[in-house]
């Protein structure tokens, strides 16, 4: 048997050239594939806990031949997608999927408005990012690229569910690292833990940012099903806070004055007492 | 459709809407009206259709006069509005071959067996 990462199209060739028509139409055709597909997107879709009865509008990245935008009109919601590779939606369109489809790399950031979508799915998608493919394209600016944009593009609240085969713990650090540096929320939840294809050693279980109520996180899978662990990354749009994440005082505010005599008081310096006048602005007319 | 065309800007840029549609070729499609779903497009505060692009992308198209110049205050219950949002937004126009041109840096991005072509 083949080496495991000789396996892996990432490694192969970049996504627009590997999802050629023949690979496509292996979309179409095969069983197997269909039924991951549809199985992703739906486990997708219940992480994104939208509001029940209620017809959302979606995002779908990465959407290839339109398999789990399928699942997205079953659950009676309208969806948009956009893909790279020209092949897989020319398939789509071909399989009349009633989402309307957009041809984009999404390493450039999504052509969207801001706060259009109430939830994003991604599946088997995200990894391709990591890669890169020409000398100009630097992995870790095309990620946060895709997740800026994917934060403006999402309502506030709003969550995506990316479902993604990092090929090791460095590569789940990246794509983490730079969803959290966008200003998402959330955590990595790992469906079957104890396959031996999850990547070990410094899997992070949740962003450290984590602000959702433990009740609403969806439940990790354990039992074993036939595809092999997907780690989904669940996003959640925050509103961004502003100053010092540290908890620390805004720099130049009047706390942040007040705590700087004290750690001099501290060391044992002659400091003058706080007053009203301390740190208060300067008036602005001049004499 | 234009629901989708209401959504795109030409990326990387932060005018780049709305994009300005050349039509070689047209088609109509019919689509089930739902009428929560078209509400909650333009319900306030936060509208998911931003109304003035449509409007001028409806004068592009020479379509102008379907719509109302303004949203109705009862919008919700406004059945004969409502329908006639759903018909612009999800059936009426569904762009098969063209060009979205992009207001701020006249960038063009082609329209091929309808799928716009972002890149």
């Amino acid at each position: 048997m083949a080496s495991s990462s000789k396996c892996r199209p990432e490694e192969q060739a970049p996504p627009d050239v590997f999802y050629n028509e023949s690979e496509a139409a292996k979309y179409l055709h095969s069983s197997r594939m269909i039924d991951i597909q549809t199985q992703m997107a739906e486990r997708a879709l219940e992480m994104l806990c939208l509001p029940e009865d209620e017809e959302c509008l979606l995002l779908d990245v990465g959407c290839g031949t339109g398999l789990s935008g399928e699942v997205l009109e079953e659950a009676g919601h309208q969806w948009v997608g956009c893909d790279i590779s020209r092949d897989m939606l020319n398939v789509a369109q071909s399989r009349e999927v009633e989402g309307d489809l957009c041809h984009h790399d999404m390493g450039c950031g999504l052509p969207f408005r801001q706060g259009m979508f109430d939830g994003a799915i991604s599946i088997s998608a995200v990894q391709w990012l990591c890669y890169s493919d020409r000398a100009e394209c630097n992995p870790r600016q095309r990620l946060l690229a895709f997740f800026q944009s994917l934060y403006k593009c999402l309502r506030r609240g709003g969550r995506a569910a990316l479902q993604f085969y990092p090929q090791d713990g460095d590569q789940l650090q990246l794509l983490t690292a730079s969803a959290m540096r966008a200003g998402f929320g959330g955590g990595l939840v790992v469906d079957f833990p104890h396959s031996s294809k999850v990547p070990s050693s410094e899997t992070p279980e949740t962003l450290p940012r984590q602000t959702r109520p433990a009740a609403d996180r969806p439940e990790t899978l354990q039992t074993p099903r036939e595809c092999t662990a997907p780690p989904p990354l669940v996003l959640r749009r925050e509103d961004r806070s502003y100053g010092r994440r540290d908890g620390r005082a805004t720099t130049k505010s009047r706390e942040w004055v007040i705590q700087k005599k004290e750690v001099q008081r501290r060391r044992g310096a002659v400091v003058r007492a706080d007053s009203k006048y301390t740190a208060r602005k300067r008036s602005k007319v001049r004499f | 459709q234009l629901l989708t065309h209401n959504m795109l800007m030409a990326p990387g840029t932060k005018n780049g809407f709305p994009l300005a549609i050349e039509v070689e070729k047209m088609e109509t499609v019919e689509s089930e009206f739902r009428s929560e779903f078209t509400a909650r497009m333009v319900q306030k505060p936060v509208t998911q259709v931003e109304y003035g692009a449509l409007l001028q992308t409806l004068a592009g198209l020479g379509m102008d006069g379907t719509l109302p110049p303004a949203v109705p205050d009862s919008y919700e219950s406004n059945e004969e509005f409502l329908r006639a949002l759903h018909h612009v937004l999800m059936e009426a126009r569904r762009v098969i071959d063209g060009t979205l041109v992009c207001p701020e840096t006249g960038k063009r991005f082609p329209i091929k067996d309808g799928i716009p072509s972002m890149l």
